[in-house]
């Protein structure tokens, strides 16, 4: 039966990871490709590394950094990250990279999207919404790390490009980002039922019942979690083991 | 050991290589029928899509190289579905070497196309699975699947049985991910290295 995924984000800023990070084990939890080999080896079920380097350098920082990822992980791995062309995808995956995130291009370019999937596959293309439900109780998709407001829904937009040929959705609610009170089950289940491809839920995760109710009530199919697992809040094993314990589907 | 990976236009080689690189053995990868010939292994990796393959494939005369093979070889992914008899993907006729055709996944209103992530392997029935634990979990990405045949080595259920590893000869295929397995795949790998 297919499993359900237990994804770690990693944020990269000019090649290192940013968020504060609490590891013993580690020499130097700073270096993206120490801390992914650490997740692997832990259990996590795919890695994402989202770099936030707002520089002319950052596409040859990044595919370096794909590279030196590629070499030693032995799990799937998706970056992301001001990804706004072809070539910039192409890059990416030539360096090893198995999936792309794009987000705020492919929304200012839709074509993006279906230009990027004809020409490397559905398969590898990631499209990162961000959502913020609003006052009046609509979710709309936002742009540029969450800082542009756009009059789209989230629903309207997940449907558009998964039409347009995206492989999966990882989808982010900014209510719920960083809160550790639970991811968003209604959006997610309403994307999730929505469309053909796999979502993959961000954000609020703070407890392993967060996640079974994530797989559960909010339909998802992979859930992403970052400084929860940084900083050893949960830890991948036991969170594994205990969603395996609730009858869900899960590698360990 | 020396070990060729086919060359051609398909993604997820540099994956290949590194997992190899990761067992100690240094793939060349290539289209040189020469080198593919002298090669102790072959890997014929592969992520795109079947008919633009098969194209590519046959400009080259590699379509003939690669069935005329003797010595053990593993396509990955799309690399096992162009070994297959014909593929779905496109109406597109492959190489013939497995038995088994290659079709889409149907929606069944519950299950998400393509497979995206990881599945376990059962009822192996090849040393390509010495070693491992019953129903393994492996790394799928994939719209399209072989059906169940005489070649079949290993299942895989998503939205219904399908081949997840075929075996004929000297040709094996996985459909899943072996470079991108962990443990599980990195044992596949050094099985595959292993035939005697």
């Amino acid at each position: 039966m297919l499993a359900k995924r237990i994804i770690a984000c990693l944020d990269i800023k000019n090649g290192r990871t940013v968020k504060g990070v609490n590891f013993e084990n580690i020499r130097d939890a700073g270096d993206p490709v120490e801390l992914g080999a650490f997740y692997a080896a832990a259990g996590i079920d795919e890695l994402v590394f989202l770099d936030i380097t707002a520089t002319n350098e950052k596409r040859k920082t990044l595919a370096d950094l794909a590279k030196k990822i590629a070499a030693v992980i032995n799990i799937p791995f998706t970056v992301g990250g001001g990804v706004a062309s072809i070539e910039d995808v192409r890059v990416l995956l030539q360096n090893g990279a198995d999936k792309i995130a794009v987000n705020s291009a492919a929304f200012k370019n839709p074509e993006l999207v279906s230009a990027l999937a004809k020409e490397f596959g559905s398969q590898c293309i990631v499209v990162a919404i961000d959502t913020k439900q609003e006052a009046d109780g609509e979710w709309y998709v936002y742009l540029n790390g969450g800082t542009v407001a756009t009059k789209t829904t989230c629903l309207a937009w997940a449907q558009e490009v998964a039409k347009l040929g995206a492989g999966e959705i990882l989808l982010t609610s900014m209510n719920h980002d960083g809160t550790k009170a639970g991811f968003a089950l209604d959006i997610t289940s309403a994307v999730s039922k929505s469309v053909a491809i796999p979502v993959i839920a961000s954000g609020g995760g703070g407890t392993m019942a967060h996640f079974e109710d994530v797989f559960t009530k909010g339909a998802a199919d992979a859930a992403l979690a970052a400084s929860i697992f940084h900083f050893k809040e949960i830890e991948v094993h036991a969170l594994k083991s205990y969603l395996l314990d609730k009858g869900l589907p899960i590698r360990l | 050991m020396n070990v060729a990976i086919v060359k051609y236009n398909a993604g997820n080689i540099l994956s290949v290589t590194y997992a190899l690189e990761r067992l100690g053995v240094s793939a060349v990868v290539t289209d040189n029928v020469e080198l593919l010939q002298k090669a102790d292994r072959i890997i014929f990796p592969g992520v795109g899509e079947a008919s633009t393959a098969m194209t590519y494939l046959k400009e080259r005369n590699l379509d003939t190289v690669i069935k005329s093979l003797e010595q053990p070889v593993l396509g990955i992914c799309l690399g096992m579905q162009l070994l297959c008899s014909y593929s779905e993907e496109n109406n597109t006729t492959c190489l013939s070497v497995f038995d088994e055709s290659v079709v889409s996944f149907l929606p069944n209103g519950t299950d998400k196309i393509p497979q995206v992530g990881w599945n376990t392997i059962s009822e192996y029935g090849s040393p390509l699975f010495n070693g491992l634990a019953p129903d393994a979990y492996c790394y799928f990405v994939h719209g399209y699947y072989a059906a169940l045949g005489p070649d079949t080595i290993a299942t895989t259920h998503y939205i219904l049985p399908y081949s997840a590893a075929l075996q004929k000869n000297n040709f094996y295929g996985v459909q899943f991910h072996p470079e991108k397995s962990a443990a599980v795949g990195e044992k596949i790998l050094q099985n595959f290295l292993d035939i005697k």
